[in-house]
């Protein structure tokens, strides 16, 4: 075997930081995804353009039904857009969810989607099992280190999904995407659900692990203070397409009246409101 | 083309033999056996010890389970010489501050089995409890129903006729045509010895009116409808949908088990004459083909044959056959737990109880009416 001269590689975390800075991790281009048929055609991207860089946090917001989470399920592979390019770590989207997967794209679903027959540290431990290969002992210690990684406890390993609070299911569901060290995570709604706490919490741990792993991240959600907690780029869907992206403050004076209506409603004024003086309160 | 598959080279530096890592150490590399046999032998070959020297600056990729497997490799301690940057020492300090063991399993005890043993028991009466309590609900819904029949929910009983009965009759019609063909055959061989053939008629009719048709239809629906019912209703619990009637004060009785056990009980005797019908078909071509006995001569003896009592007990039959088949898809639904693998359980379960039942009370029905149109 050739042993390559060690200064020709860049260590992984290093690579992280070193990358080109303007590496799409996905790239989405000319995107058109119509639902039904004929007369009763729903058209919910209309050449739509999406590119996401390595290492950011970009959110997708955008109102109800104008296809955040279809966007997620494309550039995962679990959809095929009806018109479009959909380009996943350099490779066609529908390559995906192939064998591997789990080593490429990590993906929270917006209830976890615990396997609710196995165990937390089962769950974790999942596909790395599959695999076949490694012993159960590495395949346990792996799976532990990801348990704590998350902030719980080692004597949750053995409880089951149905036991688990809320937040507790998308700690386990977060360490179950995580396992393989996967360089991109999709987050569907990842504090819907939480309590404030909870999910000020959640937005913390997201922050460290991307901090720690370098990870690319693109979630979907509603709520603004995850919106300004974690994102480092904001698009916004409104008109079948991306109308703007940027970061959060550029976004939010953006002139639409998706864009007005969200961000300068009294939820978002709330959001994006400095945070008084601790005498003053 | 760099090389990615994970290896390791011994070296000899000044300060001594050096393992150098090169490659990917990556799950998703490991997990590829022929690689992962390579690296684990080439592991072994390298025992960790004071003098040995590791590397890992020449790596292009290490991430959590490459970096367990050394620091297990290592016996969980830190190498004296070890060359390492800070990403991967980030990912080992993590191997180190996380690997514990998971609580041990519980170690076998006699005690706990007995316990287990009792709380089977109790599950058991449990069972028998909530099935009294059903059938004692029932009872009361059908008085609620017979004194304001115009606010039942019918359009429910109506859809569960049609999806329970309707949708039944070409499955039972197949399989009873068979089972028809099947015993006229049978019987053929046995009654030509004793040149008996026209006494086909007296066992087909008997044994299909009486009992099998019933019991043929029973076995059907217990495996196509009972099943339905504790998915539909176990579903809805995980779903929590029972639980968002129970607070719109709708009661479960009423509007879940009610409509299902009387389109049931509706239905079955209904299929069960359908089943022995298509039986008495099948029998009836058999027997015309094996032993030239005429479908018009048939016919024309099996009312002879048949006491028209056999007929009514058959019905009654099927109507309890399909109350409780109703009842026990009912029960093992509303027990569902709101997760998915107690949903399967309980359909499991469900059919099985179901179909056991029909057998019990079909023996029941044979002891008690041994007297009864034979």
């Amino acid at each position: 075997m050739a042993a390559a001269a060690p200064t020709l590689f860049a260590p992984p975390e290093v690579a992280a930081a070193q990358t080109d800075a303007t590496e799409a991790v996905i790239d989405i281009a000319g995107l058109w995804t119509v639902f039904g048929k004929g007369a009763q055609a729903t058209t919910v991207h209309q050449d739509l353009n999406l590119t996401v860089r390595r290492g950011e946090m970009l959110a997708l917001v955008g109102g109800s039904g104008t296809g955040k989470t279809v966007l997620l399920r494309q550039i995962l592979g679990l959809m095929q857009p009806t018109r479009g390019r959909v380009t996943s770590l350099g490779r066609p989207a529908a390559e995906m969810c192939g064998p591997g997967a789990a080593s490429r794209v990590g993906m929270l679903f917006q209830h976890g989607a615990l396997f609710s027959a196995f165990n937390v540290i089962d769950n974790i431990a999942f596909a790395l099992r599959e695999q076949g290969t490694l012993p159960a002992a590495l395949v346990c210690d792996a799976a532990m280190v990801k348990l704590q990684m998350v902030g719980l406890q080692p004597e949750h390993a053995a409880r089951m999904p149905a036991d688990l609070s809320g937040g507790m299911i998308k700690r386990v569901a977060l360490a179950r995407a995580l396992i393989m060290d996967p360089p991109l995570l999709l987050l569907d709604e990842p504090t819907a659900g939480l309590d404030p706490k909870g999910a000020d919490e959640f937005c913390t741990l997201l922050q460290e692990l991307h901090a720690a792993l370098g990870l690319t991240m693109v979630m979907v959600t509603h709520d603004l203070d995850t919106l300004f907690a974690l994102s480092s780029r904001v698009a916004v869907l409104a008109d079948k397409k991306v109308i703007v992206t940027g970061t959060p403050h550029e976004v939010a004076h953006f002139d639409h009246p998706f864009v007005t209506e969200f961000f300068q409603g009294e939820r978002g004024r709330r959001a994006m409101a400095p945070v008084l003086p601790a005498k003053e309160r | 083309m760099p090389d990615h598959t994970p290896h390791i080279t011994r070296e000899d530096t000044p300060e001594g033999p050096c393992a150098v890592l090169h490659g990917r150490w990556g799950a998703a590399e490991m997990g590829v056996r022929a690689q992962w046999r390579a690296l684990s032998r080439q592991l072994a070959g390298l025992p960790a010890s004071a003098d040995l020297g590791w590397d890992l600056r020449g790596l292009q990729w290490l991430d959590h389970v490459g970096a367990q497997l050394l620091w297990n490799h290592w016996g969980r301690a830190w190498p004296r010489r070890l060359a390492l940057d800070e990403g991967q020492r980030d990912l080992i300090e993590r191997a180190e501050r996380y690997s514990s063991a998971p609580p041990p399993p519980q170690p076998w005890r006699l005690d706990e089995q007995i316990d287990r043993l009792g709380v089977l028991v109790l599950h058991g009466l449990g069972h028998a409890h909530q099935l009294v309590l059903l059938v004692g609900q029932l009872a009361l819904d059908v008085l609620r129903l017979l004194r304001a029949p115009r606010r039942a929910p019918w359009r429910d009983v109506s859809g569960h006729l049609y999806s329970m009965g309707a949708t039944a009759l070409p499955i039972t019609a197949l399989v009873g045509f068979l089972i028809g063909v099947v015993l006229a055959y049978l019987m053929s061989l046995q009654l030509r010895q004793f040149g008996a053939e026209s006494f086909i008629v007296n066992i087909l009719g008997i044994s299909l009116i009486r009992e099998l048709g019933p019991m043929l239809a029973a076995i059907l629906v217990a495996g196509r409808s009972g099943s339905a019912i504790t998915a539909q209703i176990g579903v809805m619990r995980v779903t929590e949908e029972l639980d968002a009637m129970s607070v719109m004060g709708i009661p479960h009785g009423f509007r879940l088990v009610l409509p299902r056990a009387l389109a049931l009980a509706l239905a079955m005797p209904l299929i069960a004459v359908w089943t022995t019908l298509a039986a008495l078909a099948g029998g009836m071509l058999a027997a015309d083909v094996a032993m030239d006995v005429s479908p018009a001569y048939f016919a024309e003896a099996l009312p002879r044959a048949v006491d028209t009592a056999n007929l009514s007990l058959a019905l009654s039959k099927s109507v309890v056959f399909g109350l409780l088949i109703a009842l026990i898809g009912c029960h093992w639904g509303l027990r569902v737990k709101p997760n998915t693998q107690s949903l399967g359980a309980g359909t499991t379960a469900s059919v099985v109880t179901s179909i056991t039942m029909v057998i019990v009370v079909d023996a029941l029905f044979a002891i008690v009416f041994k007297n009864v149109g034979i």
